[in-house]
């Protein structure tokens, strides 16, 4: 089964367009990579499997449903199956970072306070943070921010998992860290998709790959198949930043 | 150079379309925000926390305004009423003009400043920094989250926060009015409710149940409308105030009107 498919997804804002006609399909447990430069429509394809923005042709499928269909309650069923890192992290800043690890357990299970509170801590410790429970998002660096970010999206153990440029300002280092945990959640089985212009990150992310250029699929397939591209833009793409 | 007439009526005509979409977009917000306050899930936890920050924490400033408000008519009805030797009505003159018209309207002009701007800055925040799509995006319905909920607890504030102000300007006038004349608390309170009804009382608090709505759902939306970072949080709080503070006057005129059709003043 795919975990994710986009049939001929076309969107613009105006007389932009973003998406032109994408397809593509991500089978589950893959780490699936959207590359391109930055304004090409990568994070534009991300909503769309949120179903935080619709196409305004074609259709986007997740676990083979429709989202583009999918309205109130059925919308957030599909929803609950899918983790969304943002690329700002966008973590309630009015609650402390546990507080935010532990909102989607509040809002989807009947678990008990202290069960949720070991759960968020757990998860906090997954990614290096369970000594910052009561920490306000405020008080975090940009890596501990996309890393709380992390553990609040996999906080249901969500079999779909969304990064929106997990490097995006983070130092090397710090970015080396992220796409370890991106690795291993991808180990757990978790499908990832992952929208990035940092080709060294893809490059240890990624299991399948595809590259957005003006809105339309330029390239797509194995990190093999985009290396040996005869695209000069694919090319020029894969060889940046240290890529290849 | 002046503008040609023609640029005139064009500009005329864009602002006017401007304004019936603001108003067509703001009531469909409203009756949403109606039809999704009957729907399952009630987030009783949320509607609490608002009910604390726009009821508990609005309550000293306007307990201290009307303390003060309720001074200055005081004395300005004294200055009135000493004319015509009138000084046992002044208790009486206060609480009808507190109960029935000031206190009510002043107290959803404050709440529209103190509440109405936190309402817009707070939404208007969390949506330029992608919090309201990341509450989406974690499976919660965000308008009844934020909206809702809010609408629901200032709708509920309002009139407790009104009875509040009454009872503050009625003590103010009555610490001005001892001062002058050395009356006793029981006495003003006797004078000061012997020509009140129920009629005075209920509607005129009732009314601050709309105002509450019109505040929360005229911040709500401005809220959820804001785009351009924090320059646009700043005009989303700015006109929430404008905004809501110009909606409850004109809905004032209306609410009275209706309050004296159901209840009509008693003459001679």
């Amino acid at each position: 089964m795919n975990a994710v498919r986009f049939d001929h997804v076309s969107k613009a804002f105006g007389t932009l367009k973003v998406l032109d006609d994408i397809s593509f399909e991500i089978p589950m447990g893959q780490a699936f990579c959207l590359l391109g430069r930055s304004g090409t429509g990568k994070s534009v394809a991300l909503r769309h499997i949120v179903g935080l923005l619709r196409p305004d042709s074609g259709k986007v499928f997740v676990e083979e449903r429709d989202i583009t269909e999918l309205q109130g309650r059925e919308l957030a069923e599909v929803r609950k199956h899918m983790g969304f890192v943002f690329q700002n992290a966008a973590l309630f800043d009015s609650m402390s970072v546990g507080e935010n690890v532990a909102f989607p357990m509040r809002r989807h299970t009947d678990w008990s306070e202290s069960e949720i509170r070991e759960r968020a801590t757990k998860r906090l410790a997954d990614v290096g943070l369970d000594k910052d429970f009561d920490k306000m998002p405020g008080d975090l660096s940009g890596g501990m921010k996309k890393r709380a970010g992390l553990a609040r999206a996999m906080a249901l153990d969500p079999p779909i998992l969304l990064v929106d440029e997990p490097s995006a300002g983070l130092d090397p280092i710090t970015a080396a860290e992220i796409d370890e945990l991106l690795v291993k959640t991808k180990q757990g089985g978790t499908t990832l998709v992952v929208v990035t212009h940092h080709i060294p990150s893809a490059r240890v992310i990624g299991d399948g790959f595809a590259v957005l250029q003006d809105g339309r699929m330029l390239a797509s397939g194995t990190l093999e198949t985009l290396d040996a591209s005869d695209d000069p833009v694919v090319q020029a793409f894969m060889r940046a930043q240290g890529g290849g | 150079m002046p503008l040609p007439p023609r640029l005139i009526v064009d500009r005329a005509g864009a602002g006017l379309l401007d304004g019936i979409q603001f108003v067509g977009a703001l009531a469909t917000f409203g009756g949403r925000a109606v039809r999704e306050s009957l729907r399952p899930p009630y987030e009783f936890r949320e509607i609490l926390g608002h009910l604390f920050q726009f009821g508990y924490r609005s309550a000293p400033l306007l307990l201290t305004s009307g303390f003060a408000i309720g001074m200055v008519l005081s004395m300005h009805t004294r200055a009135s009423l000493a004319r015509f030797g009138a000084e046992a009505m002044i208790p009486a003159g206060l609480a009808i003009a507190l109960i029935r018209e000031t206190g009510p309207l002043t107290a959803a002009l404050l709440v529209s400043g103190r509440v109405g701007a936190g309402i817009g800055a707070e939404i208007g925040a969390m949506k330029v920094t992608e919090q309201i799509d990341a509450l989406e995006a974690t499976a919660v319905d965000a308008f009844k989250y934020l909206a809702v909920t809010r609408i629901i607890a200032l709708m509920i504030a309002m009139p407790l926060l009104t009875i509040m102000m009454d009872f503050a300007g009625i003590f103010g006038g009555y610490v001005a009015e001892a001062a002058v004349s050395g009356m006793s608390w029981r006495l003003y309170f006797e004078r000061a409710f012997s020509f009140i009804a129920y009629s005075d009382i209920i509607p005129s608090t009732l009314k601050t149940v709309v105002f509450g709505y019109l505040i929360a759902v005229v911040s709500s939306y401005l809220g959820f409308a804001t785009s351009r970072g924090t320059e646009g949080v700043g005009e989303a709080s700015t006109r929430s105030v404008v905004m809501a503070s110009m909606l409850v006057i004109l809905s004032n005129v209306i609410l009275v009107k209706m309050i004296f059709f159901f209840y009509p003043p008693v003459s001679g």
